[in-house]
């Protein structure tokens, strides 16, 4: 894994560059994802509302709703819920689809075409996947907070604009900027993942299977690692 | 003295896979115009052989000489330039799912050709498709063809770069004796119309006698025995028997 994400940056850096084929990519890993994001943005933003206006209310403290639903949305269930969906609809998808190609011969047969498979297939969907989950969850962000706002509204009136303002002025450059720039990490984690697992394929259709899950979970343990590692790495520079 | 020019030279080619040895000091001259159809049992090797012949398996030791050059020494991009000269039919026909037909046939075209207009592009997809007989094919996805077609593709898209060698990788397996006779025909009619040399890596008698000029034997990793069919047919060593049982 090691050796093929050294392999990733060589052959990113230099010449062919398949840029249609990324913008391809982008649109496919993109915009094709984005029911998918929006729709759970949308319900984790309600449900976190409901679930946490009970307790917020046993504490007089329902006021602060906006605010709390704003800074763990955007700090980490944004990113994190996000980045393991993107994994499960995207890693998986590219396991397989580079895993069935990895058994038919396609990736030589690319090759035999004057085509360097790994730059063609690789360096394009790590590249759509890094470029296109921040992306995803800035997209992600907003509906859920608009879910929130919908959530807030089912107990008590409250105009969007005053919604939206609590939400902002609670939120600061910690809050964003780091939660930002680790989902570029989760993204180039999901796509390099997705492609080692496929790449790699072996075993007919039964590795094409395994390929995919395996890309899945693998994934999804390195978003949680790297999120970890994000915290940790956010506190340290924070406090210098 | 043979005055016939040679365009694939195999001296001492050796390939092993952990402790197995696939060849074992393999040797063997492919001449130019020739249809050359190596035999062997499945798992002898001979897919190891194509995949070396090309690149795509880089051998132990050994000389691989292709159109003078011999393929192991050369770099990514020679390794290209030298592929733009050189067909090659996978035995799994290895059409991109994702593409139609003419995507596939473009394909090669656009990468070994950068400059190259759509135009021109269009009508050498055309020209290779009639000539495979499938042209109405040519918006189709390779989900929608029969095993057949997709193989008469597959040739059409190592054809349109006007290859003067052809490789193919087992081109009757999984096919009925009819449509495998058919492919057999096109091969023929390929090295005729496009004047290619070529080698045939199968274990199909049919077509081992009617479609080749010589044959070669794969058997434990060496070129056993060559010849014409006929010549080899009438051989009273048992290993070469065997192939015509």
């Amino acid at each position: 894994m090691a050796r093929f994400t050294a392999r990733f940056f060589r052959e990113a850096f230099h010449p062919r560059y398949e840029f249609s084929e990324l913008i391809r990519q982008c649109f496919i890993i993109g915009y094709k994802s984005l029911s998918l994001v929006g729709l759970t943005a949308f319900i984790m933003g309600l449900v976190l509302t409901m679930q946490l206006r009970p307790s917020m209310v046993r504490y007089g403290v329902e006021a602060e709703i906006p605010a709390m639903v704003g800074i763990s949305i955007i700090r980490e269930i944004g990113p994190i819920i996000t980045a393991l969906i993107f994994a499960g609809k995207i890693g998986s998808s590219i396991g397989a689809e580079l895993g069935s190609m990895r058994v038919t011969e396609q990736i030589d047969a690319m090759e035999v075409s004057g085509t360097n498979p790994f730059k063609y297939l690789v360096v394009t969907r790590t590249v759509a996947a890094t470029l296109m989950l921040p992306v995803l969850v800035i997209l992600a962000d907003a509906i859920a907070l608009y879910g929130s706002y919908l959530g807030v509204n089912i107990y008590e009136i409250l105009s969007f604009k005053l919604f939206y303002t609590l939400v902002i002025d609670n939120l600061g450059y910690y809050d964003v900027i780091p939660a930002i720039i680790k989902t570029f990490f989760f993204g180039f984690a999901v796509g390099i993942v997705g492609c080692f697992k496929g790449y790699y394929s072996s075993k007919g259709t039964e590795g094409v299977g395994r390929s995919a899950n395996s890309a899945v979970v693998m994934a999804s343990v390195f978003i949680f690692i790297l999120d970890l590692l994000a915290v940790q790495i956010t506190e340290l520079v924070w406090n210098l | 003295m043979d005055t016939r020019e040679p365009v694939i030279v195999i001296e001492d080619l050796c390939k092993t896979f952990g402790n197995n040895v696939v060849l074992d000091h393999f040797n063997l001259t492919l001449y130019r115009g020739e249809n050359l159809v190596v035999l062997g049992k499945s798992g002898s090797g001979k897919s190891v052989l194509i995949k070396c012949i090309i690149g795509l398996l880089r051998p132990d030791s050994g000389r691989i000489e292709v159109l003078g050059e011999n393929v192991p020494d050369l770099n990514y991009h020679d390794l290209d330039l030298l592929r733009a000269k050189v067909g090659f039919l996978f035995q799994s026909n290895a059409l991109y799912d994702s593409m139609t037909v003419r995507e596939n046939l473009e394909f090669p075209l656009r990468r070994h050709w950068l400059q190259v207009e759509q135009k021109e592009v269009d009508m050498m997809v055309m020209e290779v498709l009639e000539h495979v007989g499938l042209a109405h094919t040519v918006d189709m996805m390779p989900a929608e063809l029969s095993g057949g077609m997709r193989k008469r593709i597959a040739l059409a898209r190592t054809l349109i770069l006007k290859p003067a060698i052809m490789l193919y990788d087992e081109p009757t397996t999984g096919l009925d004796p009819i449509t495998g006779m058919e492919i057999i025909e096109l091969i023929k009619q390929v090295q005729q119309q496009y004047q290619t040399s070529a080698l045939v890596i199968s274990h199909d008698m049919v077509l081992a006698e009617t479609a080749s000029e010589r044959i070669a034997m794969l058997i434990e990793g060496k070129c056993y025995a060559t010849g014409p069919y006929a010549e080899l047919k009438t051989s009273t060593d048992p290993k070469i028997q065997a192939f015509f049982i």
